[in-house]
């Protein structure tokens, strides 16, 4: 006997188990096809349909029933073509026809697994919530006892640094008569002022040459014309040859990670190099995946990433969760650092990245002691990635806050927290907010912070959010052409509007920056660790925090 | 805003100068609190100038704490003083104000300078330990030739309180500070002026960057960094820091707590070094709407402006006596027969410092270092 299932559909998912339902008007449709054509899931297409229609022509009713063919736009319930949410199909849809709504009942999780693979995406932390950093609010406002600054008018100077500051009484300086004067050649770490925001790690190759290019020129016009000197991570991957032996290189920080990608070509590119780079980046973790390295899957592994990478063309990079080389927390702080510290002559700020952790402080107070050690990178877990596994996004890591506010605390009680920079990162502007979420974790004590999501957001319009709308930067489909190496998509992105977006973005956190500094009468230098002017309604964050609690 | 009023002459001044310096200033501070820091004393200390003086305020029971704790440590009593006090309404008066002036232990009498000043450190701050809890003993300062007196309230009642005007008591440096409670309880130990190893500051102005500051100085390993009941109490601190541990001349205080931006410190010859202290001192830039006024160990005067003071303090007087106050008519009342043409009102980038003994008036300026 024939099996039931076939025949009632037992098996198989009904719209209410998807995360986005398809809402489409008939009557508005002009069946133009843009929409099927456009949805990078093909969670969408042009079907037909029976329709039964009674008409009655007469005088008196006489109905008259009649079945005909009608075009129409279907959403599919198969599970690897779930409706994302992206939204690009209402984006081309001419009458307004077409639009995802979020389903609340989904039950994507439960389903999302087949073959035995468990779910993986791009994106962040799925929490629509509110993040504790957009819960601090800055309570202390200079009033009649100390005036309040003008932020349209007041000379501000919104600038960090990034590299080990010696401390006072190891400087080599001497008296002579009533002068300060350099006592000898001693090394003295190298330091870059630069500004607090800076944009984290994204690859060539997790990025689309497009969106990685308008990034580099916005950076550029930001350094050069804007006089901000915003910096940027490579991420792994190395860069372009051409750029690392151009004068641009001084506004990149260049990663090195487990993988080691690319930096056969950096290596190559060493004796040309006619700059530094800004710092050097040792990834150890990722606040969006701990526990993992990095992954470029085979789809977005094409000629020009192939090349800079020196690997073969479509085959997934994954790099090791761990530096394999190195056996301890001594060997990769104690050899890493110098060895990428000796191979720009002592020259440029190295500094290690690691996942938010409860080990944070471990790893800390080791770099505390290494004098070559430049900073320290601590990505929470609402930092975002490429592509990794849900499950290591959604429950995996430690919130920024509480992370930077323990290790900066932690430098306090030895003295040292001038000496090394602390630098957060891992959901920054994750509301929107990201000016007053980057003062509130300087207060908390971070020297500069870093976003990514953000600026993929702001920049180029990326869909993602945290009710895991899009979320496919992992498979190369990316309907913005922002983390995609397919030229059909990515050439719908101008790198010239994302640039002009990176500008536009800088200068207004820029603003936004001074108009928190100036009311806590702050115009010299950061207020780094300015706990006082931090208050939440939340007695618990704010004991943790140490901060106050406002109601 | 508190008002302060500084003094430093050739001649041995009465402190009541700067109390009348004080009340012609009064709309700038509400009475609650003066403190009073003598320097280069004359009067009856006058033969005493080699050694250490204590100023406290205690109870009986702090003053025995104070005698067997200094007993017990080898400081052998050479001279004690207290004030003439004389009951004035809406002061209340505690059981002893007192300067007591010790010879050092035995120990330390071969001892360098510096391991003295230490030893008179630790033991100012051990006496506050033991009084602090219960309020019965409060120690202000421990040093050769310095004596501090504090109280709550109004600054000319108390004068009459401690009989300021009758008393012998005089010298030729006085810090003179009315409080102006802002946001910190009436504390004795929130009064300014502050000391620390022979240097003293007092100051005018909320203290922005106040916690960050006090953070980074705890963190220098001085067991002297501590306190901060008023955050003014770190401008001192960081003036102790960088002349005295770090070395550094005493007009790169300035360049510490009020950087220049890069291209201003590329004008000076000592561009170098200051571009490295701008960024290991980093914490200690004030970047606030503060004055301070102090002293060192030498008997050099100084007040210093943040750029973001509104209004700055006025130096003027005469070869021999010159008055640094909050307020020029502070000025007035000090030296009223001076050229008035020849006022100082420091700007963002002067430090005004007058040598020991008051002969010349100095000032130096940032930008050209």
């Amino acid at each position: 006997m024939e099996p039931a299932s076939r025949l009632d559909k037992n098996h198989q998912l009904s719209l209410k188990e998807l995360p986005y339902i398809i809402q489409w008007r008939e009557d508005r449709c002009t069946r133009c096809g843009r929409c099927t054509a456009v949805c990078p899931m093909k969670s969408i297409e042009a079907t037909v349909y029976t329709q039964r229609v009674v008409s009655s022509e007469g005088a008196s009713p006489e109905p008259l029933v009649t079945r005909r063919l009608t075009q129409v736009v279907r959403q599919v319930t198969e599970i690897d073509r779930y409706c994302i949410g992206c939204g690009t199909c209402s984006l081309v849809c001419p009458t307004d026809a077409i639009f995802p709504e979020y389903n609340f009942q989904h039950k994507l999780y439960h389903y999302k697994n087949r073959g035995g693979i468990p779910f993986m995406r791009g994106g962040r932390r799925n929490d629509p919530s509110i993040s504790t950093l957009d819960k601090l609010k800055f309570t202390r406002i200079s009033m009649l006892t100390d005036p309040a600054l003008d932020a349209g008018r007041h000379e501000f100077r919104v600038r960090t640094l990034l590299g080990r500051n010696l401390p006072a009484e190891q400087l080599p300086l001497k008296v002579e008569g009533d002068k300060l004067l350099i006592r000898d050649h001693t090394f003295i770490p190298p330091v870059r002022e630069i500004f607090p925001i800076r944009i984290g790690s994204m690859s060539i190759g997790a990025l689309s040459p497009h969106m990685w290019e308008g990034l580099a020129m916005g950076v550029t016009y930001l350094n050069e014309v804007e006089g901000i000197p915003v910096v940027m991570c490579s991420g792994e991957g190395g860069m372009p040859p051409s750029i690392l032996k151009s004068r641009y290189i001084k506004y990149f920080i260049l990663q090195i990670a487990s993988g080691y990608f690319g930096w056969d070509e950096i290596i190559r590119a060493l004796p040309d190099m006619i700059e530094d780079p800004a710092a050097i980046e040792i990834k150890y973790g990722q606040g969006a995946k701990p526990g993992d390295g990095g992954l470029l899957q085979a789809y977005k592994v094409l000629g020009l990433i192939a090349k800079i990478r020196g690997v073969p063309q479509f085959v997934d990079l994954a790099s090791p969760p761990t530096h394999q080389t190195k056996y301890s927390i001594e060997e990769a702080v104690a050899k890493m650092i110098q060895s990428m510290s000796m191979a720009w002559g002592f020259r440029v700020p190295v500094y290690p990245k690691i996942s938010g952790t409860k080990t944070a402080r471990a790893v800390l107070n080791n770099l505390a002691r290494n004098p070559y050690a430049a900073a320290l990178c601590i990505d929470g877990e609402d930092g975002g990635t490429g592509a990794a596994y849900n499950v290591s996004m959604d429950k995996m890591g430690h919130p920024i806050a509480s992370n930077i506010r323990d290790c900066y605390l932690d430098l306090v009680k030895q003295g040292k927290q001038n000496e090394l920079p602390l630098i957060a990162a891992g959901g920054v502007g994750k509301g929107g907010n990201l000016a007053a979420n980057a003062a509130a974790l300087i207060m908390l004590g971070a020297s500069a912070v870093d976003i990514g999501k953000y600026i993929m957001q702001a920049a180029a319009g990326c869909f993602g959010d945290e009710y895991n709308r899009c979320n496919v930067c992992n498979l190369g489909k990316c309907p913005r052409g922002i983390t995609t190496q397919d030229p059909k998509l990515y050439r719908r992105l101008d790198p010239d509007k994302v640039a002009e977006r990176v500008v536009e973005v800088f200068k207004a956190a820029d603003v936004e920056l001074k108009k928190i500094f100036a009311p806590l009468g702050r115009s010299t230098e950061l207020p780094i660790g300015m706990s006082d002017a931090l208050g939440v309604a939340d007695k618990e964050i704010a004991d943790r925090l140490q901060i106050s609690y406002v109601c | 805003m508190c008002r302060l009023s500084a003094i430093t002459s050739g001649d041995y001044i009465s402190p009541i100068e700067n109390i009348y310096a004080l009340e012609t200033m009064k709309e700038g501070h509400d009475g609650s609190g003066l403190g009073l820091m003598l320097k280069d004393m004359g009067g009856p200390f006058a033969d005493f100038k080699q050694y250490p003086t204590l100023s406290a305020i205690c109870s009986n029971n702090g003053l025995q704490l104070l005698n067997d704790y200094m007993r017990a440590q080898g400081f052998v009593e050479k001279f004690s003083w207290e004030p003439p006090i004389k009951n004035v309404v809406g002061v209340e008066r505690r059981e002893h104000y007192l300067a007591k002036v010790y010879d050092y232990p035995v120990l330390y009498k071969d001892k360098t300078q510096r391991e003295k000043e230490d030893l008179l450190l630790q033991t100012r701050l051990a006496l506050r330990m033991m009084g602090e809890p219960d309020g019965s003993l409060f120690v202000f300062s421990f040093y050769p030739d310095v004596l501090t007196l504090k109280e709550v309230g109004d600054p000319l009642q108390l004068s009459e309180f401690f009989g300021i005007e009758k008393s012998d008591i005089q010298s030729r440096i006085v810090l003179a500070q009315g409080r102006q409670n802002t946001n910190y309880a009436i504390y004795l130990y929130a009064c300014h002026p502050f000391f620390i190893q022979g240097y003293a500051t007092m100051t005018n102005g909320e203290n922005t960057a106040f916690v960050p500051i006090r953070e980074f100085l705890m963190g220098r390993g001085n067991a002297g960094y501590m306190g901060y009941n008023s955050d003014s109490e770190v401008f001192t601190h960081i003036l102790h820091y960088t002349n005295r541990t770090l070395g550094y001349p005493l007009h790169y205080y300035k360049d510490i707590i009020t950087p220049m931006k890069d291209a201003e410190i590329g004008q000076r010859s000592d561009a170098a070094a200051l571009r490295l202290l701008k960024k290991s001192l980093r914490p200690l830039c004030i970047d606030g709407p503060n004055c301070v006024i102090g002293f060192t160990p030498d008997g050099s005067v100084f007040m210093v402006h943040d750029s973001k003071k509104l209004r700055p303090g006025a130096v003027g007087g005469k070869s021999g006596k010159y008055a640094l106050m909050s307020e020029v008519c502070g000025v007035d009342s000090a030296i009223p027969h001076r050229d008035k043409s020849m006022d100082i009102f420091p700007m963002k980038y002067d430090m005004v410092v007058i040598a020991p003994g008051a002969r010349e008036v100095k000032i130096w300026n940032q930008l050209h270092g």
